[in-house]
């Protein structure tokens, strides 16, 4: 019974590991990628603490240009979503009662078709209205931006408009009549009754939609035009071969996403404890007292936090520096490299001498690898996993080589035979 | 102070597709009265409330205001505030915000806003809870704070659907005489709806009493609980006892009637009956228990009868007596305690008097159910 238990919970805990590690995982190695100097993202052998990557995407004028589009975008399809949603979502709750799982279903669809198609049909059918409207391609209707708006918002208004509905039904449409009865207009009565309900759900709709254009790609990669976003952006990048700039964005995105998070749920949790004390919200923020300008303003707070955060970030990056660090792996690179030639000199040395041996008739049996005790680091597989061998740039004393092994390309000696299989003789 | 106005239905009809939910209304409601509408859940009294506040047009008639056909005109533009059956007070306001909402939407300025609204609180004796959310007052202060909203719109008919029912029984008596005090202060036409025939009887000038889309009888308290002028009426206002029979002979106002069980009883012709019941036509008799007593003189008489007494009930002030009655419904009186011990013991047999002109016949027809 005990045992059982203790064996449950070593279970439970090696699932929960297992869980986050395959959840986070992935996160963690690429966020510790982009603070390592090798210039192609790796985790080992952790060479220098560095921040140079934050400094190559800094002046990455693609990446930069493609936040800049997806802000841009980003903020476009919000309101565009929001507000096609909120009112799709209206409409529901008023529509005559038969029709409303027809409409439902119709609404729901976009989120159902693939992207891909709605990226496809956008800019087809923006294009056939330009041409019937006569308009010139370089018209506001082959702007990417404009389309890529468009194209987004067509299923992430449908995602806002879940979010509306949920709300909505909790809604006392006696609300609305008390309203009228007082004299409210239908449009008073929508601004100052019903809006103020719905801004929780118009909060979490904004940043669903924001989130949703933000990564979105499947669609945007058809309609992006002359603007390309920043997942197009990193896509083209990474086709090109990719640099741990790409994991310094990732990390900045990542802390952001936690960061926000945080603040959220700690906003949250307060609130609910004021509730939970039949408190009215504003008289309990907490054992902190803020300024009275950030009080009940969580906007502000993380502006300041966020603001605090990098200038702190800013100021470790520019007293310390990885330079000395560098300098010293790449004495100890050139001289593993150094190292590693004089081994293959010897090496071939020592092959010639075998075959002057079984040129002279002694026989081929065994030799064994001098090399091996030469540099003990060297295993079986040669230099394939030392770090130097990936890297071309730090290889430099390579020139020389080719005259020595024409068949060793940039993976060093790896796929020498002699490497591989030492004992065989080359010749027989 | 506002003079209140008429509000009257002309034969309104009001139909939820096949279903009829209020079938040929005629009120007339004078200004500045208390009218209540009674009668038991479903019946349509809040159909009829929101066809006065303009949230439903009737289906067929006219509802007038001031006289003025209120036709086409919406809720936001007639001269009436709803008290909701759920107050729906706007929770995310605060209280004086609530309060003063119909003057916010005329854009009236803040300052005169707060003013009034301190003003209104101090009259519903929540003064320093205007700040509050309305989710943090009580059940009672919630009410008084609707009552306040309505008020401040100033109309000319104040229209309640059910305020109280949501109250303990306690709170419920206090609220009632405070909401008739504040219909005499500011002199409005109050419509005021429940299904709490004594809510309805305390506070109301005049009540309507409606079963199932259709008004019985309008009418005072006073007149409604003496003289019902259905059965309906009879049974649903006060406790009665019914005795099921046919009419034996007419004198007059009198009539005797041959009930199934009892034997032949003497009683008065409900007003609304005169010239419709003739000698054998199937009738419904009822005795109020208050209006029974037990007999000194056991000889037969046509204001006597006897039935087996089955229990008894002590209720303080009063003690009940069932009786065995017809049909298997018991028959209740109820004796005011004057410190005597029990009236009779169970199974025996027990001879009742009334007065005659205190119970009432009418054509037989549907009673309130239980
Ligand atoms: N919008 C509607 N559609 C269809 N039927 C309705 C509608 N509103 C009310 N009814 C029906 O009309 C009848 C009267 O309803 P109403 O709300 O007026 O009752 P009520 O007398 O106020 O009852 P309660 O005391 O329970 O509030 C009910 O049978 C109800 O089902
Ligand atoms: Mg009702």
């Amino acid at each position: 019974m005990r045992a059982e238990n203790v064996f449950l919970k070593i279970m439970l805990w090696a699932y929960l590991v297992i869980f986050f590690g395959y959840l986070l995982g992935p996160l963690i190695v690429m966020s510790i990628t982009a603070f390592n100097s090798p210039s192609f993202p790796k985790m080992t052998p952790w060479e220098c603490l560095t921040f140079e990557w934050f400094d190559v995407l800094a002046n990455d004028t693609r990446i930069l240009n493609g936040i800049e589009n997806s802000l841009i975008i980003g903020v476009g399809t919000v309101i565009l979503s929001v507000i096609m949603g909120l009112a799709a979502a209206l409409l529901l709750t008023q529509i005559w009662p038969k029709l409303r799982a027809t409409y439902y279903t119709v609404v729901i669809a976009p989120i159902l078709i693939p992207g891909v198609v709605l990226g496809i049909s956008t800019l087809v059918f923006w294009d056939r209205i330009s041409v019937m409207l006569g308009m010139s391609t370089g018209s506001i209707l082959h702007n990417g931006i404009f389309l890529t708006i468009l194209g987004q918002s067509t299923f992430i208004a449908s995602y806002c408009m879940l979010v509306f509905v949920a709300r909505l039904q909790r809604f006392d449409t006696g609300l609305t009549e008390a309203a009228l009865d007082l004299g409210a207009t239908h449009v008073q009565a929508f601004w100052k009754i019903l809006l103020p309900f719905m801004k929780p759900a118009i909060g979490s709709a904004a940043v669903l939609a924001f989130l949703a254009s933000f990564e979105n790609y499947n669609t945007t990669t058809f309609t992006f035009g002359k603007f390309p976003t920043l997942t197009i952006e990193l896509a083209q990048k990474v086709r090109y071969g990719i640099n741990p700039s790409i994991s310094s964005l990732a990390f900045i995105i990542i802390a952001l996403t936690i960061f926000g998070a945080l603040i959220h749920e700690v906003y949250r949790r307060r609130q609910q404890l004021a509730l939970a004390n039949g408190a009215p919200v504003s008289a309990v923020s907490g054992g902190l007292q803020l300024p009275r300008m950030l009080r009940g303003n969580p906007a502000a707070i993380i502006l300041i936090l966020l603001a605090l955060g990098g200038f702190s970030t800013i100021w470790f990056a520019q007293t310390y520096s990885p330079d000395v660090c560098k300098m010293d792996v790449r004495e100890q690179k050139r001289l593993i490299q150094e190292e590693r030639i004089r081994a293959i000199r010897e090496q071939r040395q020592l092959e010639l001498q075998q075959k002057q041996q079984q040129g002279s008739g002694a026989s081929g049996g065994s030799t064994t690898a001098p090399s091996a005790t030469q540099s003990p680091g060297q295993g079986a597989f040669g230099n394939v996993f030392k770090p130097g061998n990936l890297d071309r740039s730090t290889t430099e004393p390579k020139a020389d080589k080719p005259a020595q092994s024409p068949g060793k390309g940039a993976f060093g000696d790896v796929f020498a035979p002699n490497n591989l299989d030492k004992a065989a003789p080359k010749e027989e | 102070m506002t003079k209140g106005v008429d509000v009257d239905l002309e034969d309104v009809w009001i139909r939820f597709g096949d279903f009829v939910a209020v079938r040929e209304a005629n009120v007339n409601i004078k200004g500045g009265e208390f009218f209540s509408f009674l009668g038991p859940s479903g019946c349509g009294k809040t159909t009829i409330l929101r066809s006065v506040s303009g949230f439903l047009e009737p289906s067929q008639g006219r509802v007038k205001i001031g006289g003025k056909d209120m036709a086409g005109i919406g809720p936001n533009k007639r001269p009436t505030a709803l008290i909701f059956q759920n107050l729906a007070l706007f929770p995310l306001m605060k209280v004086w915000e609530n309060i003063t909402f119909s003057l916010e939407v005329k854009g009236v300025g803040k300052a005169e806003r707060r003013k009034r609204a301190d003003e209104l609180l101090d009259m519903i004796a929540l003064s320093d809870q205007g700040d509050k959310l309305p989710s943090e007052l009580s059940g009672g202060q919630k009410q008084r704070v609707a009552i306040a909203r309505a008020l401040c719109a100033e109309p000319d008919v104040l229209l309640l659907d059910e305020p109280l029912s949501a109250l303990d029984l306690k709170l419920r008596q206090h609220m009632r005489t405070e909401l008739r005090e504040i219909q005499q202060r500011v002199g409005i036409t109050f419509i005021y709806i429940t299904h709490d025939q004594g809510e309805a009887l305390t506070m109301s000038d005049n009540v309507a009493v409606m079963r199932a889309g259709v008004i019985d009888q309008i009418a005072s308290g006073h007149t409604v609980y003496n003289d019902p002028a259905t059965p309906f009426v009879a049974s649903f206002v006060g406790e009665n006892n019914v005795f099921r029979g046919t009419i034996k002979s007419i004198d007059g106002d009198m009539a005797l009637v041959s009930t199934n069980r009892t034997g032949e009883l003497l009683s008065r012709i409900a007003t609304s009956a005169r010239g419709k019941l003739n000698v054998g036509d199937s009738a419904m008799m009822f005795i109020r228990p208050e209006a029974c007593n037990i007999a000194e003189d056991v000889s037969p008489a046509a204001n006597r009868f006897s039935a087996m007494v089955k229990h008894e009930e002590f209720e303080g002030q009063i003690y009940n007596v069932f009786l065995e009655g017809s049909e298997g419904k018991e028959i209740k009186m109820s004796l005011v305690n004057i410190g005597k011990q029990r009236a009779s013991a169970e199974g025996s047999n027990l001879t009742l008097e009334y007065e005659a002109k205190q119970a009432v016949v009418l054509p037989a027809g549907e009673l309130a159910s239980e």
